[in-house]
């Protein structure tokens, strides 16, 4: 079989294991995907030690007399609207539309800030009435967790704004669409890690 | 900007070839996890403060939305498929819920073991904040803390 073959011949009839390397985009994809997983295996450990740690109040605040419902499903509105709006980006990212990637990374910026601004509200309320971390070892773990997350949202904020900035400076290469990608692919996985969060710690807490 | 699209073109990588994407067909997906997610989330809510439900059933019912929820957030937003490309990402995906299953579950099975075995300090007992963690195994009359 000649090497020259039309590629669309070859992906019918050449098994995959025989195709050669992946498309670049594929391949990227997968190195990432390997990595949130490994990520998402660092917060399954804070998600145990709060599962373990949950009822040790030591006499302390509960869940259910810190948690405020409304504020967790506002935030949680914030974090689902922003992912949307990610996608929006990647779609506008793929139609190469640099005016609509814009709109849909400030969007994605703005509804992830706004997340944070809660989140950092509801922390410093907490701290302010003695529930800080240092108060039993159930907080420890709820700061541990909710906190980790809301570094990876601040870290991808810092990452989106570094993003459009390379959109503008290097333009719609390869190397720059891969990282959009990527960025992509790690806000949603922050959505699903918030899912666990918002399920065992807010609407678990009795 | 011609040299950039040339290596743009030359790495061939800038869409998958037969995939020609337009506003309509590409906001599909996007649409259909928003809607989805919604849903699930105000299920979610609704569910943890229900007296509809038995009680015991709400740990359940908040356990299967959230997987619901996690699984469209897979499948529309981080375009997990079961197609040729996706069979690694499935793969990987399958280890990583499996150890995040083993991390969760055995900590919580192992603490709650050792939890049982610790006389003094039981759950629901007084506080005891020199022996936490440290099972009373020393002979008595030891001196348990610093």
């Amino acid at each position: 079989m000649s090497a020259s073959a039309p590629t669309v011949v070859t992906e019918i009839e050449i098994p995959i294991s025989e195709r050669g390397p992946s498309p670049r985009k594929v391949i990227i994809g997968y190195g990432f995907w390997l990595f949130l997983l490994s990520d998402i295996i660092v917060f399954s450990a804070l998600f145990a030690a709060y599962a373990v740690l949950s009822g040790r109040t030591d006499g302390g605040p509960t869940g259910a007399q810190l948690f405020h419902r409304q504020t967790v499903l506002v935030e949680t509105g914030c974090l689902l609207f922003s992912s949307f709006a990610c996608a929006m980006m990647s779609l506008a990212i793929e139609l190469r539309r640099r005016a609509w990637m814009v709109a849909g990374a400030l969007a994605t910026f703005v509804l992830g800030a706004a997340f944070l601004v809660l989140e950092l509200g509801e922390f410093g309320a907490m701290i302010a009435r003695g529930a800080g971390p240092n108060r039993s070892a159930f907080l420890s773990a709820f700061f541990a967790l909710v906190g980790m997350h809301g570094l990876h949202v601040s870290i991808g904020l810092a990452w989106l704004v570094s993003m459009v900035a390379q959109v503008f400076t290097l333009g719609w290469r390869p190397m720059v669409i891969g990282r959009l990608a990527c960025f992509s692919l790690f806000w949603h996985a922050l959505d699903i890690v918030w899912i666990g969060v918002f399920t065992i710690v807010y609407l678990g807490a009795r | 900007m011609d040299e950039r699209e040339l290596r743009q073109a030359q790495s061939g990588d800038s869409e998958t070839p037969g995939e020609s994407p337009d506003w309509k067909s590409g906001l599909v997906k996007p649409l259909m996890g928003l809607a989805g997610s919604i849903v699930l989330t105000l299920a979610s809510f609704w569910a943890a403060g229900t007296p509809l439900v038995w009680g015991p059933g709400v740990p359940v019912l908040l356990a299967a939305l959230a997987i619901g929820q996690m699984g469209v957030h897979l499948v529309f937003f981080l375009h997990v498929s079961s197609g040729p490309e996706g069979t690694n990402t499935i793969l990987a995906l399958a280890f990583g819920v499996f150890v995040v299953a083993l991390v969760v579950f055995g900590s919580m099975v192992i603490m709650a073991n050792l939890d049982a075995g610790m006389a003094s300090c039981g759950m629901h007992a007084s506080p005891c904040p020199q022996s936490f963690g440290h099972p009373p195994l020393s002979a008595p009359g030891a001196p348990t803390g610093p």
